[in-house]
């Protein structure tokens, strides 16, 4: 089925004779076969957007119609790849046509050479259905790879082989002669089902304070991270892809630097996985789609990454989808829109785009697997933001905050002190905290829901004394309230600061966490007792308790848990509990 | 069935501003150079933009004036544009398409390459790792520049961005094994005979800022080094939306073909963003923010992004752009996109200026995101990602004391904030405030501990003790 080109504008190709096409068809465009996508069809014209460069194209060129939606392939040997928007792997696409990306290649996403070895899991005669689990392979030292019966399948199992297999063969033969391979294709920009959604009881541990423990996340939630240029939002998810707790990572790297993807591909296969300690590149998959390459592929390439993460979901792993940055993915279909001359919405972005984006966060979720009543999995999505001028009244930062269930605020001020992640803990918010302090009473401490309260009190109190402070100058404020304002700043450089690049302070385990917050505000208390007991506060801010609070957060966490420990002993047995 | 041969149009149907309709111009492409021949004989450039069984829409490089619809003609070359390459290009000067303009006749080219050029694979990429001593505290100490990264300056409107844009060029020295020389880029060409190139770009500029950086190449001694593109405020507008891409495709084939370390500098940015905003409107475009095209940031990243190293290749591109910032406003879409895309930015203070400083970096905007990646043991010192965040964070907070010694006066203030506020003062007067003195990285890091002497060891808490020890002195 083929159409000839009748107008070409930017990435968008309008082309004639394509009655029999339909929306979201894949298709090659020109000479070349450069890739595209049918967004719409009007009498027998139909619009295409393409994943590249259209330069070279002329009116009058074929257009050809695979007849299928766009498809991403799912199977073993997706972790530690490296994909373009459009999932070509970009490491092969380098080693096979040079430097320079070349248009109009058609690469498979999966290698079809590669050996793998089978485990059936299932008898012959096995009924089975959508989501059911046939076997397994190995597919890293930590990761089994679960071999699922493609959702909307359902027969009986007639013939399943164990051995070694290439991604395509045939590993079982269901009733009416249907062969089941491990290479399996879905719709890029349809949700996979699944059996039911839960809510979600666990965080996503991240490892960094301010995020665990004022604003947690949890393990198939969503929060957005909208921050001016240069607040380090990219910091954020490269961290978070180091060393947050999950069995998966999907990295998204849309429309972004190049210099910056340069640094994961360099970084990530020599950093250790905190939970496994394995190389990092074993549970990671990166979609990479820097800001010079297609715009259209930019658009695609948050589907294919969610596509990747629900896949990989479904076999009951929790996985943690990074998106750097949603809003470049906004601006594509803007600018899609916008060639197809839509009635533009607030600030040029379709109407749609609300829509869209609940769409794209409803995608995420915790999940009891379809095909297996026992099995579950999450998908976390953390998604950076990038409004204007630093300016969150935009459309992409305020659709977004309506479906998250959690909002970190990047602030230039803070960022220009140095102060990373530069969180504005006035501006965050985390709708999971309640939710999740279950988990954390049980898991951790009691006590650490009350912590957080504390901790944002004291944060909330020194907000106001600064008030009075620039009005009327610090000796305003009695020893009482100086003495918070000490401990207050205190805390946002001990504890909410936390530097990515240092080897100790980059992750700091959960229990860590604790024990330095609780020192921290119980040397509030001490101060407090003290001065009542007429100590001066010159006296109290040279203490050897300060010095000590000072240095915790860069000692390893089994030696700081025990510093703190006889710290907060020793205070207390100073001024009584 | 000529139509298939037809290269050469009459068929022009309309002119509005920079664009030209061309109609039934069946075997155009997208992208492709056209000539028009007006009935005087004249020839003007153009490029096809748009195609629809209506109409081809050309947009003119050269001005629009004087062109009618009567005997003009319109003929295709069956080629994008593209840029003729050579060894030979160093030394000259071409206009904005490049076209030369030095009197001399065309280069013979050993390649020719489409100027758009293709994206780079972010696998074959290398990552960023080699220092470059700029002489300027403000940022060799504070946001380091590093081989390979793009790193625009933040102007206003009568700011010496191009003042320090020259004194970049007259110091950049890069470190590697080699001793550093006393005069970089002339150093390096002096070890490795041709290991450097410049190629600069002017967008937009008056003639005056332009013939300044062609004195400093002559002053240096490195015009026989340097590639010049010029699109001068008086030549056409809408060649100047090729003009960086002319001059980053000669980058590409000095630093990947050849094998050299070359500088870009583009300037100014904001005339190219103008451009862009002119064909958009004229192409009656949805506008975006302010009037600009909503594809304003891919479009920027197009250019931007042509920097960095190769792995396995020798050379690398290094960007300078430099914009001004319409009413020094940072939130304005042109330094917003750019700061969303480049890696980092030097932001100049009309503040500082009118105080006499230079160069008048405000350090607190500014920022270098490659600046790990160059600095530590064995590339600059080990102190120097702490003295940098301390500094940061002394002189955020200096500058805080400022502000509250404005309401409260200097009688209200606290010891320690006192020291904070001469620590600010100072800061500006001798770290930033270096004038034309060109300062090794030693000699910057030295400085900046002579500030974090202001305050007691026990309120460096971004330092390690064992830094401190070495560092600090006894007097504390």
């Amino acid at each position: 089925m083929s159409g000839t080109i009748i107008k070409i504008s930017g990435p968008t190709v309008v082309a004639r004779e394509m009655a029999q096409t339909r929306m979201f068809n894949r298709v090659a465009v020109g000479r070349i076969g450069l890739l595209g996508e049918v967004i719409r069809v009007r009498r027998d014209e139909a619009t295409i957007q393409v994943y590249e460069d259209t330069t070279g194209l002329a009116l009058g060129d074929e257009v050809s119609d695979a007849g299928e939606p766009l498809l991403v392939e799912l199977g073993p040997g997706l972790l530690g790849s490296i994909f373009d928007g459009v999932q070509r792997p970009l490491d092969v696409l380098a080693a096979e046509h040079g430097d320079w990306i070349a248009r109009g290649l058609k690469l498979p996403a999966l290698p079809r050479d590669r050996q793998w070895v089978f485990t059936p899991l299932v008898r012959p005669g096995t009924q089975v259905a959508g989501g059911a689990c046939v076997g397994a392979i190995q597919e890293t030292e930590k990761i089994q790879h679960r071999v699922l019966v493609p959702p909307g399948v359902s027969g009986t199992v007639l013939e399943i082989r164990g051995g070694t297999f290439t991604v395509t063969e045939t590993i079982a033969v269901l009733d009416d002669d249907r062969p089941l391979a491990m290479l399996q294709r879905w719709p890029v920009r349809t949700p996979r089902p699944v059996a039911e959604r839960l809510p979600p009881v666990v965080p996503f541990i991240t490892g960094q304070r301010v995020f665990d423990m004022l604003f947690p996340v949890a393990s198939g939630g969503t929060v957005i991270v909208p921050g001016g240029f240069g607040t380090g939002k990219t910091v954020v998810e490269q961290t978070l892809a180091k060393y947050a707790q999950a069995d998966i990572i999907i990295y998204i790297g849309c429309g972004e630097r190049g210099n910056e993807m340069t640094e994961v591909l360099a970084d990530f296969p020599h950093l250790k996985d905190p939970t496994t300690g394995l190389p990092l590149m074993q549970r990671t998959v990166l979609v990479i789609n820097t800001s010079n390459m297609p715009v259209a592929a930019r658009e695609t390439s948050i589907y294919t990454g969610i596509t990747l993460a629900e896949y990989y979901r479904d076999m009951g792993y929790s996985v943690a989808l990074m998106a750097d940055s949603t809003s470049r993915w906004a601006e594509a279909t803007r600018e899609i829109s916008a060639r197809l001359e839509e009635m533009p919405g607030e600030e040029g972005y379709p109407t749609y785009l609300a829509t869209k984006l609940a769409e794209f966060y409803e995608r995420g979720g915790c999940v009891r697997c379809l095909g297996q009543a026992d099995r579950q999995g999450s998908v976390t999505i953390v998604s950076a933001i990038s409004p204007p001028g630093g300016d969150f009244s935009e459309p992409v930062t305020q659709s977004s905050m309506q479906v998250a269930g959690a909002l970190w605020a990047l602030d230039s001020d803070l960022a220009h002190r140095r102060h990373f992640p530069a969180i504005n803990w006035k501006r965050s918010f985390s709708l999971y905290a309640a939710p999740l302090d279950p988990w954390f009473r049980a898991q951790v401490a009691p006590d650490w829901p009350q912590l957080r309260i504390d901790l944002a009190a004291l944060l909330q109190k020194e907000e106001e004394l600064q008030e009075i402070v620039q009005l009327v100058g610090i000796d305003a404020l009695q020893d009482q309230e100086r003495i918070a304002l000490e401990v207050s700043r205190l805390v946002r450089e001990e504890y909410l600061r936390q530097n990515a690049f240092s080897q100790i302070d980059a992750a700091c385990p959960l229990e860590k966490q604790y024990w330095i917050l609780k020192a921290l505000l119980l040397f509030l208390h001490y101060c407090r007792e003290r001065l009542k007991q007429g100590w001066a506060i010159e006296q109290l801010l040279g203490s050897p308790f300060r010095a000590e609070l000072e240095r915790m957060k860069e000692t390893p966490p089994r030696d700081c848990v025990q510093q703190a420990r006889a710290m907060i002993e020793k205070m207390g047995q100073e001024v009584g509990k | 069935m000529d139509d298939l041969i037809t290269r050469e149009y009459e068929t022009v149907s309309g002119i509005a501003g920079p664009l030209l309709f061309l109609e039934r111009a069946r075997t155009a492409s997208m992208g492709e150079m056209v000539e028009i021949l007006l009935p005087s004989g004249e020839t003007r450039r153009g490029q096809v933009i748009e195609l629809s069984e209506q109409h081809a829409i050309i947009q003119v490089l050269e001005e629009t004036t004087g062109l009618g619809i009567a005997g003009t003609r319109v003929r295709l070359t069956e080629s994008a544009a593209m840029m003729d390459l050579s060894p030979d290009l160093l030394g000259r000067r071409f206009n904005g398409v490049g076209l030369p303009i030095d009197g001399l006749p065309p280069i013979i080219p050993e390649a020719r390459m489409e100027i758009i050029g293709r994206p780079l694979n972010p696998v074959a990429r290398d990552k960023p790792a080699h220092f470059i001593q700029t002489g300027i505290s403000t940022i060799d100490g504070l946001n380091t520049l590093v081989r390979g990264q793009k790193l625009p300056i933040f102007s206003g409107a009568g700011l010496p961005a191009k003042e320090l844009a020259a004194q970049i060029l007259r110091q950049a020295n890069v470190r590697e094994d080699l001793p550093s020389p006393p005069s970089p880029f002339k150093g390096e060409a002096k070890v490795g005979a041709s290991a450097f190139a410049i190629v600069f770009a002017a967008m937009g500029v008056t003639f005056r800022e332009a013939s300044y950086f062609l004195q400093e190449f002559e002053r240096g001694g490195v015009m026989e080094h340097t590639v010049v593109f010029l699109n001068l405020a008086d030549d056409p507008t809408i060649e100047r939306l090729l003009t960086p891409r002319y001059a980053l495709t000669t980058a590409e084939y000095f630093a990947f073909t050849q094998g050299r370390h070359v500088l870009v500098i583009l300037t100014d940015m904001a005339a190219y963003c103008e451009a862009l905003r002119q064909i958009a409107t004229a192409r009656e475009e949805i506008p975006g923010r302010r009037g600009y095209p909503g594809y304003m940031y891919s479009d920027l990243a197009s250019i931007y992004e042509r920097a960095g190293r190769i792995r396995g290749k020798a050379g690398s591109i290094t960007q300078l752009p430099i914009l001004t910032m319409p009413d020094d406003d940072i939130t304005h879409p042109i330094p917003d996109l750019t700061g969303y895309i480049t890696e980092g930015q030097i932001v100049l203070s009309r503040e500082l200026h009118r105080k006499g400083i230079f160069p008048p970096i405000d350090v607190l905007p500014s920022l270098s995101r490659l600046m790990n990646l160059g600095i530590g043991p064995g590339k600059t010192r080990e102190d120097h990602r702490a003295v940098a965040d301390q500094l940061y964070a002394l002189y955020a907070q200096g500058r805080d004391v400022r502000r509250l010694a404005a309401i409260v006066g200097e009688e209200g203030l606290t010891d320690s904030d006192r020291r904070l506020l001469k620590l600010a003062q100072d800061f500006e007067q001798e770290f930033v405030n270096q004038g034309e003195q060109d300062r090794d990285i030693d000699g910057t890091l030295d400085l900046g501990w002579k500030f974090l002497r202001y305050l007691p060891k026990d309120r460096l808490t971004r330092v390690k003790p064992e830094l401190i020890e070495k560092h600090y002195g006894a007097n504390g």
